[in-house]
């Protein structure tokens, strides 16, 4: 993984999980704001799939375990579609917009395990 | 706004429902990754573990499920969660390095932001609210009688 890239997906996923979690509770339903930051976690997400599979191949190469990292990485990557998904199918309510919140904050903490398994971790 | 019945798995529901998903998820996929790859290490926590992973998927269809049958299976699965959550809590910090490896009830979930501890005591007040003699029940019926 790549430093600043990791910082900023923990940022981004951070930032949306909070906008969406706050308009949640303030009774918005989903929005062109909510469901745009959740779109913006999934491209990151994308970025470092592109970035975990071409890295190895300059030499930058996970310590921990490589098959548990892409499970980390391809589960959070199929997160927020899911939740946009359900959120738009049931528009109606402050509480799809808060799930979009949900899923950026467990994606905050699964791009943190990702970074452990990627960095600390010894296989 | 839609003319649906409120159901314990709308509303609120809907943010219990997702974060069972993640917590089943991260229990079972995580447990499986362990028994398979480092069983040795520390069986007894990875057990518990693929435990808490089956409670949480259970809890999840509970939820999902409406009907009295389920709502009573809801309450036992997470109720029971509850109690693992504090059991295994408890017993980690007694003895720490039987319960090491990170587990989703280690340290009253301290490993998943404690989510594994506030989460069933959210879903019990939930079920509470959704009880059959409740408000919300009355309101559901009031609905279904209103579309007949």
């Amino acid at each position: 993984m790549i430093v600043w890239l990791t910082y900023a997906g923990i940022g981004i996923s951070l930032v949306a999980g909070l906008i969406c979690i706050v308009v949640g509770f303030a009774g918005k339903r989903p929005s062109d704001l909510t469901l745009g930051v959740t779109l913006l976690v999934e491209l990151y997400l994308i970025v470092q799939i592109v970035v975990s599979i071409i890295a190895p191949l300059t030499g930058n190469t996970a310590t921990g375990s490589v098959l548990e990292y892409w499970v980390y990485l391809v589960s959070a990557a199929l997160l927020p579609p899911l939740a946009a998904g359900w959120a738009l199918l049931e528009r109606n309510s402050r509480w799809s917009t808060v799930i979009l919140g949900v899923v950026s904050l467990a994606v905050v903490v699964m791009v943190y395990r990702m970074d452990q398994i990627w960095n600390v971790q010894i296989a | 706004m839609s003319n649906t019945a409120p159901s314990r798995s709308r509303g609120l529901g809907r943010v219990l429902i997702l974060v069972y998903g993640l917590l089943a998820l991260a229990a079972t996929g995580r447990s499986v990754y362990q028994i398979l790859a480092d069983f040795d290490k520390a069986p007894l926590a990875y057990v518990l573990s693929a435990l808490a992973g089956t409670i949480y998927i259970v809890a999840l269809i509970a939820l999902l499920v409406p009907g009295r049958v389920w709502y009573r299976v809801a309450i036992v699965t997470i109720s029971l969660e509850l109690a693992g959550v504090l059991v295994v809590g408890l017993l980690s910090l007694f003895d720490p390095i039987l319960f090491e490896a990170t587990t989703i009830w280690s340290f009253f979930g301290k490993g998943y932001g404690f989510v594994p501890l506030v989460i069933p005591i959210l879903g019990l007040v939930w079920l509470y609210i959704n009880r059959p003699s409740g408000p919300r029940a009355a309101k559901a019926e009031l609905v279904t009688n209103a579309a007949v």
